[in-house]
């Protein structure tokens, strides 16, 4: 093998770079995507060398003649059954450009490989076969280019070989594309007559084709524009997380739209918390100074330690975006069971994640098949207007506003089923369906906090498992109870039998049963009672948002119990099974219990009794105006 | 009916009239992507290790690990070692482990015998290293391995996922991937599953030295010219071959691969012996 450059090439390689540009080439099976990819990089002397020979023999070696397509479908099976299934992706140069090629497979069942691969693109080249013309493949990837945002789009007329290079056969065809693709806001940028087996119009005008006019295939995609990161646009870090590595607390991400810089002015969305940066982290030099753009990955400190979590956005004063529990979405759909109204899925809104329930269906409809009706729900590979109402706020922007922060997938069971664009943003309105009216209980705070001698509370302990949480709120719920006040329980484990049952332990299952936690607990301190949570609550994060949710009711319990201690007590036998490998995802074992910054008191198990830290517990909520001093004197109020 | 969305020719809003920031080269865009997954990795799974290869590859994708994570690298990294790699290659390992801070795992590949032997000759040789990594997930329980593949580098790695799932044995199904766009992944690998990460599956080889040249990444010596042969592709030493090349930099080297039509892998023994030993090997679980 030789690599040695010829002189002549080197200064032709320091030259400047070209543009890249990525393209997806899509439209019905077996139309001559993969064939018209072989005779591009064929023409443009990119095919490395050996690779003609290999593909010779690998057509011979299955009694085929030679077969370009061979060269992306790489796998045995597309082999075998002369079929693309998955997307790939080839380089090579036009004269002006370096082009990212995307094959995308044809084939209804594989559409999910189809967006995999056209999601990527900048721009599409849509081929249709001649003798067959638009079929159904062919208006639905229209369509779906159309719901990727891909607006670019020029149209190649293959196979024109299969009908004599008939002009009048081609001008039917371009008047019937052209039609579907303008009524979905696309103009094709061209429409070109090629035969991809033989090279016409690929990159040579031919005899064949001399009443065509327009550019050739080549020609044509020299002509198409890289997607610009969009740093014209209002600011948009959607947050992935938060990293406490040494003593900075950096709020990392990727800068969606817009532009920022230390000292801006941020609103934190969507809690609408504001702050300012203090620095814009990076490595091996920090910190950066200076404005940086849509595109890139940051991290960035604020002057003041707020609550903010993954998927909230960091944005300008002024041009945030909303807040919404509910959004209206034009979606595709590709998960075997249909979308139906009143399902439960999970929305995926840059790192945001939420759960949702789908209020409404409308419009879906078959986009392949023209003449098809609109359902109820959508079937897989169909397409159509949903309502969503959200489980919690997030913040959004519909799609015509930010195409990156304006579009959502959705997952069902782990994998993703569909995705589409924010077509609109509801600001304010909640997740409930509009019949239910929630009604305010008939009783006063001020009658119930004279008959328990307290105003409501949510204590919220936390600790790791065998800590003592559980020991001390019975011993903190008999105290209060003996002087008359109204104590509620609520261990976290017992909930999980319950109201939890559905949640498992990983990450997101545990905010939601935190989350659920909360709910329950701020709806009963609101009731005057004083509910006593006891909750691993590993996660700061989780807790942050209980104490979000309880707002100047929560108070935060840390049973600092150390971890040897607990495992030595290990009252449940978790520890043991942990370290025999048969209890995945127990916190205690690892070091992923976050101490609580700021909890409003730590206690110590290892030398107090748990009535006496109940005792301190009872002082903690009288010094905080939870509960006067002493037991309600009941008479001296008479 | 038209579908088109209202008013989707209207320009979008802006909000400043301030100076813009600088834009973003081709090295800066594909540094910022990766950076994006593998935070996104960071965030979602509960175990992950690096894998390391010594390889130009991996070395740039420990170094996007540090700026993710703004010069700590919070997860193993760990070298599947067959035993057979140059001795240049272990003293690179010892040496930057240490100075990069790194949490190393070094584990061993089981003997051949353990590996399939319907394969070929030099694609069971590799084979080890499957067989190692089965060992090394089962011992430690990763549920995300991050793995510097690239598209360009082979045909069925071109049709790979970023976060691309295993199944309970390692396997890849290739007729069953998952669908991923607008920087969504799947990151829910089945009970006792893992997910394969691959944050440089964007670059080119002629990315990559770009990119360790500027950021002045260290390399093994064997990438470069030594009596007219150079390494392109870092493998075992007994089945991997190096190229004709006067390359004694990492700009010979470019100017090298903007002409070149000899493909990376040329090299390596184990992609050539049949059609399919590569996929073979892949659908077992292997890079």
């Amino acid at each position: 093998m030789n690599m040695i450059a010829p002189t002549s090439s080197i200064a032709k390689a320091v030259a400047t770079p070209r543009p890249q540009i990525r393209i997806v080439i899509v439209g019905h099976v077996d139309h001559g995507k993969s064939t018209l990819v072989g005779r591009l990089l064929h023409e443009t002397g990119s095919l490395p060398d050996g690779k003609l020979e290999m593909l010779k023999a690998v057509s011979e070696r299955r009694g085929m003649p030679f077969e370009w397509s061979f060269l992306l479908d790489a796998l045995q099976t597309e082999r075998d059954q002369g079929i693309t299934i998955d997307t790939t992706q080839i380089r090579f140069r036009t004269p002006s450009r370096e082009v990212v090629l995307i094959d995308a497979p044809g084939h209804a069942e594989f559409l999910r490989n189809m967006i995999t691969g056209a999601s990527q693109a900048d721009a599409a080249v849509l081929i249709i076969d001649a003798l067959e013309g638009v079929r159904d493949q062919t208006r639905r990837h229209g369509y779906l280019l159309h719901l990727l945002g891909i607006r670019q789009v020029a149209v190649v007329i293959n196979k024109m070989d299969r009908v004599d290079f008939a002009h009048e056969r081609f001008a039917e065809i371009s008047r019937e594309i052209s039609e579907h693709l303008i009524g979905l806001g696309v103009t094709p940028s061209a429409i070109i007559p090629i035969s991809a087996r033989d090279g016409d119009g690929v990159t040579a005008r031919t005899p064949r084709i001399s009443w065509h006019h327009g550019p050739t295939v080549v020609e044509a995609l020299d002509t198409l524009e890289p997607a610009r990161a969009m740093d014209d646009l209002p600011l948009r870090l959607p947050i992935q997380s938060i990293y406490k590595f040494d003593d900075r607390r950096i709020i990392a991400g990727r800068i969606e739209a817009g532009q920022l810089s230390a000292g801006d002015e941020v609103v934190i969305m969507p809690a609408g918390k504001i702050a300012r940066i203090k620095s814009v982290e990076s490595w091996p030099v920090t910190p950066v100074a200076g404005k940086l753009g849509a595109g890139r990955s940051v991290g960035i400190t604020l002057d003041r330690e707020l609550f903010v979590e993954r998927g909230d956005i960091v944005s300008h004063v002024g041009t945030a975006p909303r807040d919404t529990r509910r959004l209206r979405a034009r979606i595709f759909w590709l998960h075997d069971a249909p979308l139906a109204k009143g399902a439960q899925i999970l929305v995926r809104l840059g790192t945001k994640e939420a759960r949702a329930t789908v209020v409404a269906i409308d419009k879906a409809v078959d986009p392949g098949d023209l003449a098809s009706l609109e359902t109820q729900s959508i079937q897989r590979n169909h397409v159509g207007e949903i309502d969503l109402a959200l489980a919690q706020p997030v913040a959004a922007d519909p799609y015509l506003e930010n195409p990156n922060t304006g579009r959502l997938v959705i997952e069902v069971a782990g994998r993703i089923a569909g995705g589409g664009l924010v077509l609109s943003v509801n600001a304010g309105e909640r997740a409930i369906p509009i019949d239910i009216v929630p009604v305010e209980s008939a009783l006063r705070d001020d009658e119930r906090s004279a008959r328990y001698g307290h105003t409501g509370a949510v204590l919220w302990l936390t600790g790791l498992p065998g800590s003592g949480k559980s020991t001390i709120a019975q011993a903190l719920e008999r105290k209060l109870f003996s002087r008359g006040g109204s104590p509620v329980f609520l261990d976290g484990d017992t909930l999980r039998a319950g109201l939890n049952g559905d949640l498992d332990f990983s990450p997101g299952d545990r905010s939601e049963n935190i989350r659920r936690l909360a709910e329950v607990a701020t709806h009963l301190a609101r009731n005057g009672h004083i509910a006593i949570v006891a909750a691993v609550s590993p996660s700061a994060d989780d807790r942050a948002q209980a104490r979000r949710i309880a707002a100047d009711s929560f108070r935060e319990i840390f049973v600092a119990t150390p971890r040897e201690v607990c495992e030595g007590r290990d009252p449940k036998g978790h520890y043991a099974k942990a370290r025999a490998g048969n209890l995945a995802n127990f916190t205690g074992t690892g070091s992923d219990y976050e101490k609580p910054d700021a909890p409003e008191l730590t206690l110590d198990t290892t030398t107090r009794s748990a009535l006496n830290l109940a005792g301190d517990i009872e002082q903690m909520l009288a010094k905080t105006g939870i509960m006067s001093a002493e037991p309600a004197d009941i008479a001296a109020n008479i | 009916m038209s579908d088109a969305i209202p008013g989707a020719s209207k320009r979008f809003p802006t909000s400043h009239s301030g100076d813009l920031a600088p834009a973003m080269d081709h090295l800066d865009e594909l540094e910022a992507q990766s950076i994006y997954i593998l935070r996104e990795a960071f965030a979602r799974m509960k175990k992950l290790a690096l894998l390391w290869s010594l390889g130009k590859d991996s070395n740039v994708m420990i170094w996007l690990a540090r700026k993710a994570f703004f010069g700590k690298v919070p997860f193993p990294a760990l070298h599947v070692d067959t035993g057979k790699k140059f001795p240049e290659m272990y003293a690179f390992r010892d040496q930057y482990a240490k100075e990069w801070g790194l949490d190393l795992r070094v584990d061993p590949c089981p003997p051949i015998d353990a590996v399939d032997p319907t394969l070929p000759p030099a694609a069971r040789s590799a084979a080890r290293k499957t067989e190692g990594l089965k060992l090394a997930l089962a011992k430690y329980g990763f549920d995300g391995l991050i793995a510097g593949i690239r598209r360009d580098e082979e045909a069925t790695r071109a049709k790979e996922r970023v976060f691309s799932p295993r199944g309970v044995e390692g396997g890849w199904d290739v007729r069953d991937q998952p669908p991923e766009f607008w920087d969504h992944f799947n990151a829910s690998p089945p009970q006792g599953a893992h997910l394969r990460i691959h944050p440089i599956l964007h670059w080119t080889e002629a990315d990559i030295w770009a990119y360790t040249q500027r950021e002045n990444i260290p390399i093994i010596s064997l990438y470069l010219s030594n009596n007219g042969k150079r390494y392109r592709s870092l493998g075992d030493a007994d089945i991997t071959f190096p190229v004709a090349s006067n390359a004694a930099n990492i700009d010979e080297i470019l100017i090298e691969l903007n002409t070149t039509k000899v493909p990376e892998r040329a090299g390596r023994a184990l992609d050539h012996e049949t059609e399919d030993a590569f996929e073979r090997l892949r659908v077992s679980g292997y890079l």
